[in-house]
């Protein structure tokens, strides 16, 4: 929420965003919320989803994928891209062809005046375009420049060319989750993007931390594979240490039980339940109305319940079967015991704790009308994440960028767009 | 390894821990690796709950050799300190004074309740970061409600979409939720110090689980507000449209192909020797080949199962097919690329010995990654509350045997 007392913790920032798909988008996303002028600089053939090249989402894009408002891509497709919406909210747009020498030259003045450079081509095309670091540091020593290619710039595998769907396995994230005695599975979601988008923040921010302290920039080589392996850092060391791979277990636990997901009354209904301490399995038993079973010996103490996780599931999943379940987490929940209830899209999005949070928030946009999109990840006290412009349509504000900023002529710029370089409409 | 006297990008931040879960933790973890003095606050009767929290070295219960907490936390120091205590909330105080950040993850009104909630804190030091990272936030009909990783993925929509359809939603990977929320936090806090810079001021940060876990499923909760479509589970294919975009097994392992555009198709039928089905016009179309997913993986499988993942994966790339190969836990410690990119780094502890840990999760040319140790319980209360605070030999022993510290 905006208010007069607020203010952008990066106003003042500028940065080039160059980044296509979804990793890096959201590592811009991140400055842009902060309040720092992300440029994102597009090829004026249209803006496609799949990272691969310059896709025209008519052509390639089915309207579920692309998600347009109410499955109408309209006349402006390329500015009803409902995750393109989501993904660059705050930013500016200027269409560039940076294979031109015009562009390039337009591009060298760009990054004069700007502090962040975010790219997340695949290693060596920014080095084909002569835009590596090296190169851009001779023409602004301060400027931090983020690569994030999915296996990093060099080594024996940095020329791979990789999807978010490709690294979550790579970085051994996919080896832990399945279900028990079964294959690995992979999230239902290509979660190492968003992942990877995140670790890019944490690296322009870093950097930019130090810059602001000492004047210095640096070069960042993100290798959204590395960046992910962290994330299961306990389970590596064990391994160093003991030499054993972490065994699949499904929704079970190494030491708590009952710990699982289970059926609820309605078609794909499920809610999880963790009882964690002997404490809360009275707390359970006794919301249950201590059934007879529950009573057995069996069940006695964690090793117990461990030990008949089965025949304890299917008590539970009996109990839970005739249930609503959110009803079923929210009891639970108020007596102390995690439970969750496994929420599917619309929940989220219509979520009561979520709303009165001010975590999902009307955006209006001038092409897609106004849609519910996430809002602020964290509230910040002083420095609050805010909305301060919705996506940018095609091109929107080249004129912004190399009349104000560069100081361009008007018949240049005009030039440009005569030459289709400079466009708010992709070439038919 | 780059020499030691890198300057390192975080250097001369201070920032206190009061950590219960994962999450504060990692997050100051990471403010330790880019060179920030973290102060971890435990309990003085047996520290952070994770050192009860195995895998332990050759399984055997130690609070100085447990996985989570020796990973967790690298490079910083530890003090003793029992919050529940009049003079332990006092000594807090005095540290609040000096550092710069605080982060915890305790229940919310937990630090109010113990007299070091933001507002007073903020008296004593206006400069203050403080982050909170609870499995709900602060506010709102959900924050008293208790969170684990599993409850995380089940409310953020992730776990609908995890496994196969008519099987039960399945949890993510370890404790991803709390991890990710550490690193969200991690960038609140970067961007309020750099705001700091100018201003002076400190601010209050408050992270939920469930808000940054649910930020990894923006894409579907886009689909569901713009078309109204709910994705379902799909096990390892793509939930929505696109085939393959798929894990699958081979003769020694698994790996993903990621096939997406026609001239991927086209490879791809080059890399598992079936040129007569380039213009095969059933599976031209990506969407049509997921819609026939089952008959084209049989066309895939029996090639694939007969091929290593490293003979798939480096033929693959030299047709441009995205692909990777699957690691286990071992096999990515043996990672060609991530040796030859010196990812590891290997730590020596006093009671664990030297054991390999995952390194920086990206790489700054000018400002180093660190990589320390954890510390065992209580090895820094002397640095801190003698050398830091000018606590006398005689106030120690008192605190000492007041079991404050």
């Amino acid at each position: 929420m905006k208010n007069g007392l607020t203010q952008s913790a990066l106003k003042g920032v500028r940065a080039l965003d160059l980044t296509r798909g979804w990793a890096g988008p959201i590592g811009g996303r991140f400055l842009a919320d902060f309040g720092a002028e992300v440029i994102k600089v597009e090829a004026p053939t249209g803006r496609g989803l799949a990272n691969v090249e310059p896709l025209h989402p008519l052509k390639y894009m089915r309207v579920v994928h692309a998600a347009y408002p109410d499955n109408d891509p309209g006349d402006e497709p390329y500015n009803r891209y409902g995750a393109f919406n989501e993904y660059h909210r705050n930013k500016l747009s200027l269409t560039l062809d940076l294979t031109t020498e015009e562009c390039k030259e337009i591009f060298r003045k760009l990054v004069l005046i700007s502090d962040v450079v975010l790219e997340n081509y695949s290693a060596r095309v920014m080095r084909n375009f002569g835009f590596d670091y090296e190169s851009l540091r001779k023409l602004n020593p301060g400027i931090i420049m983020v690569s994030m290619p999915g296996f990093g710039t060099y080594g024996p595998q940095g020329h791979f060319v990789s999807y978010g769907s490709d690294i979550e396995p790579n970085a051994g994230i996919t080896h832990l989750m399945g279900y028990e005695g079964s294959g690995p599975m992979r999230h239902g979601e290509a979660y190492a993007d968003p992942s990877a988008g995140v670790h890019a923040a944490q690296a322009m921010l870093t950097a930019l931390f130090h810059r602001r302290r000492t004047g210095r920039g640096q070069y960042v080589d993100l290798a959204q594979s590395e960046s992910m392996i962290g994330l299961i850092g306990e389970h590596i060391l064990a391994y160093s240490m003991n030499g054993e791979e972490p065994e699949r277990m499904g929704n079970r636990h190494p030491t708590f039980a009952p710990h699982g997901c289970y059926r609820c009354r309605g078609e794909d209904k499920w809610v999880a339940i963790s009882v964690e301490s002997e404490e809360e399995w009275g707390e359970f038993c006794e919301v249950l109305g201590n059934p007879g079973w529950a009573m057995d010996e069996k069940f006695r103490g964690v090793e117990g319940r461990r030990g008949n996780q089965d025949e304890l599931d299917a008590n539970i999943s009996r109990w839970t079967a005739d249930k609503d379940y959110k009803e079923v987490m929210h009891l639970l929940q108020s007596r102390g015991i995690a439970a969750g209830a496994v929420f599917t899209n619309q929940d989220v999005a219509e979520d009561p704790h979520l709303k009165d949070r001010g975590y999902i928030w009307d955006v209006p946009h001038p092409r897609a009308g106004t849609r519910q999109f996430l809002g602020a990840p964290f509230q910040m006290s002083r420095t609050p994440v805010a909305l301060h412009r919705p996506a940018p349509m095609l091109g929107e504000h080249n004129e912004y960028v190399v009349r104000e900023l560069l100081g361009m002529k008007a018949v240049e710029a005009e030039r440009l767009k005569e030459a289709g370089l400079m466009v708010t409409r992709p070439p038919v | 390894m780059k020499t030691a006297k890198a300057p390192q990008a975080l250097e001369g931040i201070r920032a206190l821990e009061v950590g219960h879960g994962l999450a504060a933790p990692y997050c100051t973890k990471s403010m330790a690796s880019f060179g920030a003095e973290v102060i971890k606050v435990e309990d003085p009767s047996d520290g952070d709950g994770f050192r009860k929290t195995g895998p332990f070295l050759d399984h055997a219960p130690h609070r100085e050799t447990s996985a989570p907490f020796l990973y967790l936390n690298t490079g910083k120091k530890s003090v003793t300190l029992n919050l529940e205590s009049g003079e332990g909330v006092d000594i807090f105080r005095r540290l609040v004074k000096e550092a710069d950040v605080l982060v915890e993850d305790l229940r919310p009104g937990q630090m109010a309740g113990m007299g070091l909630g933001y507002e007073e804190l903020k008296g004593i030091n206006p400069g203050l970061v403080m982050a909170s990272i609870t499995g709900f936030g602060q506010s709102g009909p959900y924050r008293d409600y208790k969170a684990n990783s599993m409850v995380s993925y089940a409310v953020t929509g992730l776990m609908y979409m995890n496994g196969y359809p008519g099987k039960e939603p399945l949890t993510g990977s370890g404790h991803i939720p709390e991890y990710e929320a550490a690193v969200h936090a991690y960038n609140a806090i970067a961007a309020a110090l750099f705001w700091r810079e100018g201003s002076g001021e400190g601010q209050y940060i408050d992270v939920s689980v469930m808000e940054t876990m649910a930020y990894f499923h923006e894409f579907a909760i886009v689909v569901w507000t713009h078309v109204g479509i709910q994705n379902e589970r799909a096990g390892n294919r793509h939930p929505v449209g696109i085939h393959p975009l798929s894990l699958y097994p081979c003769k020694d392992g698994y790996v993903s192909i990621s096939v997406a555009t026609p001239d991927q198709y086209d490879n791809l039928m080059l890399l598992i020797e079936r040129p007569d089905l380039l213009d095969e016009p059933r599976y031209a179309d990506r969407h049509d080949r997921w819609n026939l997913a089952d008959e084209f993986d049989e066309i895939l499988l029996p090639w694939l199962l007969e091929h290593t993942a490293d003979e798939i994966v480096s033929r693959a790339q030299e047709l441009r097919i995205p692909s990777g190969r699957l690691n286990e836990c071992g096999e990515l410690m043996s990672d060609v690329q991530l040796s030859a990119r010196d990812f590891w780094v290997d730590v020596e502890h006093p009671h664990a010995g030297r054991q390999t840990y995952p390194g920086a999760p990206f790489k700054m040319s000018g400002t180093p990654y660190q990589a320390g140790r954890a510390p065992v319980l209580g090895e820094h209360n002397e640095d801190v509350y003698a050398d830091m605070l000018g606590l006398s030999p005689g106030e120690m022993s008192g605190l000492r045997e007041a079991k404050v510290i």
